[in-house]
């Protein structure tokens, strides 16, 4: 009986300590993680396009750390996917194509003497990228538009072109070799493949 | 002489140097054009500022620095400036860039040059700007800004300076003939760095395959006070790199990320000192290199001293190139040079070779096996990396490990490809690897600065509401009290206001009513709007308070138009009164056009209704609007008549552009739709859609005439016009892209009608716009 | 004229897969020669059987596979893995033995991780030890060394030999030709010490001359590999002065419960792990410091299985548990890149 007794005590002690222990550690070293959604809003393009679903990256943020599907965002495409599945210990699912499908980036331009400075691009832009007043002139400023193509369609004189932004020798990738399995990988294979990346 | 120390890895790849150091350096010939790149090192790319048509002398500045790390460029002869424009440069991409293309006169003529004599005497400053106004860049491999580097030692402690003279590359002989055949200016070179940089010691690092190269530098070392000791290391691939060169006569290791100069070492290629000693003892600017061009397929290999902007071609052929023995045209070393697809491409200053290499020379590569983990590469590897991870890392994508094992340190020399016994490609992962981090992280940026942004609107969109919100309050308040007073100066004054009422037939008892109403309609007109956007049951309900609503807004108001007129003193506020409902009733129209379109994009039922709504809102809006047209002319009929004109072609544009969306939408929807009631049904609606389009083009194209009539009585509105015009380009090609777009033949030819009516307008308009202009 | 891009580094050492895997099959020669000396024809027969099979099963799999199989079987490391399996096991092994073995050796260890270059362990290693564990029997049984039979020194004949591991096994036949092998007989030794031991036992006194020559013979090939530069010299000489030290410890401390260290370095597997298993390089670690600490490891742990294990001879479950490790050896022995203070240890995230 007192064998019984005595390994209860000790077992009840024994639970009591780390109790106490694992109890400290947590408050001790507690990790001050940033909160998910900013870590899935520092994933998402930023684009602000709304193709989501959403008026912006960050409430579609909000929407996914709610449980919302990860596949809506577009402009980010694959590799967004496959960030935000790996922060989310997700499975990574393709694009959903409802929403749109990747297209190479591309930046605003208003042919400008056809411009007849409505500001109804303004009030379209989510980054204010777009410069100009009443009746005047507008102008985008390449380096701040996200390429959203929210200003389009406002415009009532259709003077908005979405400009596909050009590969330069600074911003070339080197495309990826192929893959070992792709046996046929001659010489000319892979002149091709680097021909082919851009 | 110093101790030689030695390097991690490295490879020994056979030499081919000898085939091309047999004859004496050449004179590339003069080719017709010249095509000079405005990017020819790393920093900002140069701003030309010559003109198409200039004509340019020889050494002539062609083309400005626009950052602090950039170089000057000049012309490499006299000619006439031919184009400016993309061409391909030598790049590993095969990308085209800016580049000045001068014809060459053939006469050669030099502008005016001098050098400095004794530049000793001079500042330091004005003797580095000097050179940098020569456009001397780094010769060896990034083609570093020189100046840059000569700045160095004003908030750097330099005492030792590295002249690399290695070469390590095979077949690359364009420095070793150099130090052969002028010796004398590189040594006058070095000795100018080293006056701007005043190092305790120089050392010339040089492979002890170059002996001929040693006895020069030796022989001219004689002459000199410097403290210079030339190195002699062994031959071994990449003791040419400038980490690996450094390691080799110093022993010390520059700190990853860094500089060498933040250990007191500055490098410089022997060609680059010789470009100095020409620029600073001659005047003369970065213009032409040595080229070595060699290889299999060409009959006579030699080193030729290049005009900067010659094309391959030109050089190929001084070699005598086998056409038909070509497989590759390598700019750079075998090892870590850049293959190009086209001879015109043309010679930069950092081209230091050129190999046309025959398919035996550089065979293709067999293609790539699994890798064994044979560890090889590691053995290999001159920045001890461990190549093998690395190039698992990179295959699988997981760029942050591949940078967690110091990527970012390989030095690409190609010593890991060129061992590895499965013939794989690692540069080239290593190169995909580091361009997707960097690409990655100029997204990130961009993204990070793009949320920034969008936070900072949001914020100011917020404020905004906020304010507006608190100035309605305001106002609200302000209107209570003074109701209240009112109202107790009503009971004060009720027998006065009696009086003042027979006098003034009740205009002011009228227009409240009528705001009241206008009031109660708008509210009746949100809760009808909010429940159609819900989708509410009770629409109809609401539909009928709305109606009701309506009814008697109208009545009052037309109580008050008729009392109007009436007004003799009240003429001028009733005229404005009138504009306002005017005004009120477009936006009326304006939101139940929107709801409808809303309600019509999301398929509710009560669509129809709200288009009767829309339709009873735009006869209204077009009575409000005529009532305040003829109060307008009743009370003041001097007010030009340009004026009411004007609003209503604005109105009506709008209402083009809006019945265009929702035409695109529909007919967008159209073909979308499967179904096939579904889609008879939309058809329909397309088609009403289309005649009210029609409809409101041609009441639009109708009020348009009258204004232009107008205008081209009373003084014309050009910018009115151009607008016009602008609007109907866009129709046309609005036009022209549904039409692309249409798949019926029926509705193609339908569009295609339009079209022409679009397109005639647009010209008509044009025309009018050029009688104008 | 056709140009084309491609990236640097334009020329390529002659160098090859398969290059590596001709010059470690020429290593084999000298064992292999030593072995059919002293064990008889079992042993060439082994190794025709395992290589048929081993290319057999490679080029079906590669099917399965969709790879084309010769580009594939080329690169000679099937045979490579059915050389050391086929000189691994006792050569009087039935077919069936051996078929098993390469089945699982190819198929599962290899082919089922993703090929070459991905399979975390040794296929030969890991079918030896899949036999051992399943046939204990037949696995312990190794063919006596140049068997005293009916008077003068002589080995079984061919005809004999393919008899025995094709079809019907006479006991007697295979009795007078196999017996337990010199580790065998150290670990059973019955209260012996190894002094009388040594004395006492024919297999010890007679037989172990066999295997020094048989080791001797791999270490040869090994010393060619080594020249020519087909591995770094890291791994065998770390797992043999390991193994040498362990032993040599123990036998100092009490030379008559423990063996002589120059016996664990010739008898059994060791010079063959040490040079042809230990150093696969698709299955150790990667780095040169690491392969010293793999090696040593290695030879530690085959002291200690042999000595209180219950296999007599150890090299492929120590091989195996070192395969195990060498992913985490390389985590913390990368090597100290040019122009950082340290090296970097372990994953992304520490020591950052
Ligand atoms: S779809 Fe557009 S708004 Fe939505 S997350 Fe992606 S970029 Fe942001
Ligand atoms: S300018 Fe247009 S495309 Fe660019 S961010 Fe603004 S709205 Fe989007
Ligand atoms: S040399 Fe090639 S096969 Fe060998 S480890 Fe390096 S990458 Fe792998
Ligand atoms: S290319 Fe990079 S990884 Fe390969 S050997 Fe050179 S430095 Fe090392």
């Amino acid at each position: 009986m007192s064998t019984v007794l005595t390994a209860v005590i000790v077992l009840f002690l024994l639970a009591a300590v780390f109790g106490i222990v694992l109890g400290y550690a947590s408050v001790r070293f507690k990790v001050e993680g940033n909160p998910i959604v900013d870590q899935i809003d520092a994933i998402l393009p930023q684009t602000q396009c709304g193709q989501c679903g959403y008026p912006g990256c960050r409430p579609y943020a909000e929407a996914i750390a709610g449980g919302d599907a990860i596949n809506k965002c577009p402009p980010g495409g694959q590799s967004t996917i496959d960030a935000l599945a790996d922060l989310l210990d997700v499975e990574a699912v393709p694009l959903d194509a409802e929403h749109g499908e990747e297209k190479p980036r591309s930046v605003a331009y208003i042919r400008e003497d056809e411009c007849i400075g409505c500001t109804k691009c303004i009030q379209a832009c989510p980054v204010d990228a777009i410069l100009g007043a009443a009746k005047q002139m507008h102008t985008v400023i390449t380096s701040e538009c996200t390429g959203c193509d929210l200003c389009v369609e406002p415009c009532p004189v259709d003077c908005i072109d979405m400009i596909p932004i050009e590969t330069t020798p600074n911003t070339w990738k080197w495309p990826e070799p192929p893959s070992p399995m792709q046996l046929i990988a001659t010489d000319r294979g892979r002149g091709e493949a680097a021909a082919e990346a851009h | 002489m110093s101790k030689v120390f030695s390097f991690h890895g490295g490879i020994h790849p056979p030499g081919n140097k000898k085939r091309s150091t047999r004859a004496p350096i050449g004179k590339a010939p003069l080719p017709k054009t010249l095509m000079i790149p405005m990017q020819q090192h790393i920093g900002g790319p140069a701003d030309p500022i010559v003109k198409v048509g200039d004509t340019v002398l020889k050494g002539q500045l062609i083309a400005e620095p626009i950052s602090r790390i950039s170089a000057s460029i000049h012309a490499p002869t006299s000619g006439k400036v031919v184009d400016i424009a993309a061409y391909p440069i030598p790049h590993a991409s095969g990308l085209s860039e800016e580049c000045i293309v001068i014809e060459a006169d053939g006469e050669d003529r030099w502008i005016e040059h001098q050098g400095l004599g004794d530049y000793t005497r001079l500042k330091r400053v004005d003797l580095i700007e000097h050179i940098r106004g020569c456009g001397i860049a780094g010769m060896g491999g990034a083609g570093f800004p020189t100046d840059v580097k000569l700045h160095l030692s004003e908030d750097h402690i330099v005492n030792t300076l590295i002249i690399n003279a290695a070469e390590c590359e095979p077949y690359i002989t364009a420095d070793d003939m150099l130090m052969r055949e002028r010796a004398h200016e590189v040594l006058g070179g070095i000795e100018i760095i080293a006056h701007l940089l005043r190092p305790s010691h120089v050392l010339i690092g040089i492979e002890d395959n170059k002996p001929n190269a040693i006895h020069a530098l030796e022989s001219v070392l004689k002459h000199t006070e410097l403290n210079i000791d030339m190195v002699v290391v062994p031959t071994k691939y990449p003791s040419g790199g400038e980490r690996q060169l450094i390691k080799l006569l110093t022993d010390i290791e520059v700190p990853s990320g860094r500089i060498p100069a933040d250990i007191g070492i500055v490098c410089q290629n022997v060609g680059t000192t010789a470009a100095i000693y020409r620029a600073v003892h001659f005047g003369e600017p970065l213009i032409s290199r040595i080229v070595t061009v060699t290889g299999d397929a060409v009959l006579h290999p030699r080193n030729l001293e290049t005009l900067i902007g010659t094309p391959f071609s030109t050089l190929l052929e001084a070699c005598d190139l086998r056409p038909g023995a070509l497989s590759k045209l390598v700019m750079g070393g075998p090892m870590m040079g850049v293959t190009v697809e086209n001879d015109q491409i043309p010679v930069i200053k950092t081209t230091n070779c050129l190999i046309a290499a025959t398919a035996q020379e550089m065979p293709e590569a067999p293609p790539a096996q699994a890798c064994i983990r044979c560890g090889m590469c590691e053995q290999a590897c001159p920045a001890e990396l461990l190549p093998q991870q690395l190039y698992w890392f990179a295959k699988g994508r997981e760029f942050d490990k591949a940078k967690h094992h110091n990527l970012f340190d390989c030095i690409e020399c190609g010593a890991c490809a060129y061992v590895c016994p499965s013939s794989i490609p690692l540069v080239q992962y290593y190169r995909y690897a580091k361009s997707e981090i960097r690409t990655e992280q100029r997204d990130q940026q961009k993204a990070d600065h793009a949320r920034l942004r969008f936070e900072a609107r949001q914020a100011r969109l917020e404020r905004e509401a906020a304010e507006k919100e608190a100035r309605r309050k305001a106002r609200a308040e302000e209107a209570a009290k003074a109701q209240q007073q009112k109202t107790a100066a009503k009971d004060d004054t009720s027998v006065e206001q009696a009086s003042a009422a027979t006098a003034e037939p009740d205009l002011k008892q009228l227009k409240t009513a009528a705001a009241v109403a206008r009031t109660k309609l708008k509210k009746a007109q949100k809760a009808y709007d909010e429940a159609a956007a819900s989708n509410a049951d009770n629409l109809a309900e609401l539909e009928a308070a709305l109606n009701d609503a309506r009814s008697k807004a109208n009545e009052a108001e037309k109580a008050l138009t008729a009392g109007a007129p009436a007004a003799t003193e009240g003429g001028d506020d009733n005229l404005k009164q009138l504009k306002v409902a005017a005004a009120v009733a477009r936006t009326k129209l304006k939101k139940a056009q929107d709801a409808l379109k809303n309600a019509e994009e999301k398929g509710l039922d009560g669509v129809d209704k709200l288009r009767t709504t829309v339709a009873t809102l735009e006869q209204k809006a077009n009575e409000a609007q005529q009532a305040f047209e003829q109060a307008g002319k009743a009370t003041t009929p001097a007010v030009p008549e340009e004026k009411p004109a004007e609003v209503d072609i604005k109105a009506l544009k709008q209402q083009v552009s809006i019945m265009r969306t929702k035409l695109k939408k529909a007919e967008s929807a159209l073909e979308g739709c499967e179904d096939e009631t579904e889609k008879a049904r939309l058809q329909v609606e397309a088609d009403e859609l289309k005649q009210r389009f029609e409809q409101a083009t041609a009441e639009f194209d109708k009020a348009e005439q009258v204004l232009i009539e107008r205008a081209a009585n009373s003084g014309i509105d050009l910018k009115q016009l151009r607008i016009d015009a602008a609007m109907a380009r866009a129709a046309v090609t609005k036009g022209e892209r549904s039409l692309s777009k249409a798949e019926s033949d029926d509705e193609r030819s339908q569009i295609e009608q339009d079209l022409v009516a679009a397109r005639a307008k647009a010209e008509e308009l044009n025309l009018t716009l050029s009688q104008y202009e | 004229m056709a140009l084309i891009r491609l990236s640097s580094p334009h020329v390529y050492k002659a160098n090859s897969t398969a290059n590596v895997m001709r010059l470690v099959l020429i290593a084999t020669l000298p064992g292999i020669l030593a072995m059919t000396f002293f064990f008889g024809w079992g042993t060439l027969i082994q190794i025709a059987l395992a290589c048929t099979l081993a290319l057999a099963f490679e080029a079906a799999v590669l099917k399965l596979r969709k790879r084309p199989p010769g580009f594939f079987l080329s690169d000679g490391s099937a045979l490579v893995t059915a050389i050391l399996l086929a000189v691994a096991i006792p050569p009087f092994s039935a077919w069936w033995v051996t078929a098993t073995g390469i089945f699982f050796a190819i198929v599962i260890a290899k082919h089922l991780y993703g090929g070459l270059g991905n399979n975390p362990f040794n296929p030969a290693m890991v079918a030896y030890a899949l036999l051992l564990v399943s046939f204990p029997v037949e696995m312990t049984r190794w063919t006596s060394p140049m068997t005293q039979h009916g008077g003068g020194w002589e080995i079984a004949g061919f005809i004999d030999t393919l008899q025995v591991i094709f079809g019907s096994v006479d006991a007697g036949f295979y009795d007078s030709f196999t017996g337990a092998t010199p580790l065998d007989v150290l670990k059973h030794r019955g209260g012996l010490t190894t002094e009388e031991l040594w004395r006492q036992s024919d297999v010890l006194t007679n037989g172990v001359g066999a295997w020094y020559a048989v080791s001797a013979a791999w270490f040869m090939g090994g010393i060619f590999l080594l020249s020519r530069k087909i591995f770094t010299w890291h791994t065998p000489l770390s797992m043999l002065v390991a193994l040498f030290l362990t032993a040599s410890a123990f036998y100092g401390f009490d030379p008559d419960n423990y063996v002589n260290p120059v016996v664990h370095l010739s008898v059994g597997a060791t010079m063959l792990g040490a040079f042809f298993i230990a150093t696969d390089p698709v299955t150790s670690a990667t780095s040169n410091k690491g392969k010293m600490v793999f090696g040593a490891l290695l030879g530690v742990l085959i002291y200690v299985i042999r000595t209180w294990g219950n296999y007599p001879d150890a090299v492929a479950f120590a091989v195996l548990l070192m395969n195990l490790c060498a992913p985490f050896i390389d985590q913390y022995t990368q090597p100290r890149t040019y122009g950082h203070n340290r090296a970097n240890r372990g994953m992304k995230g520490k020591n950052q």
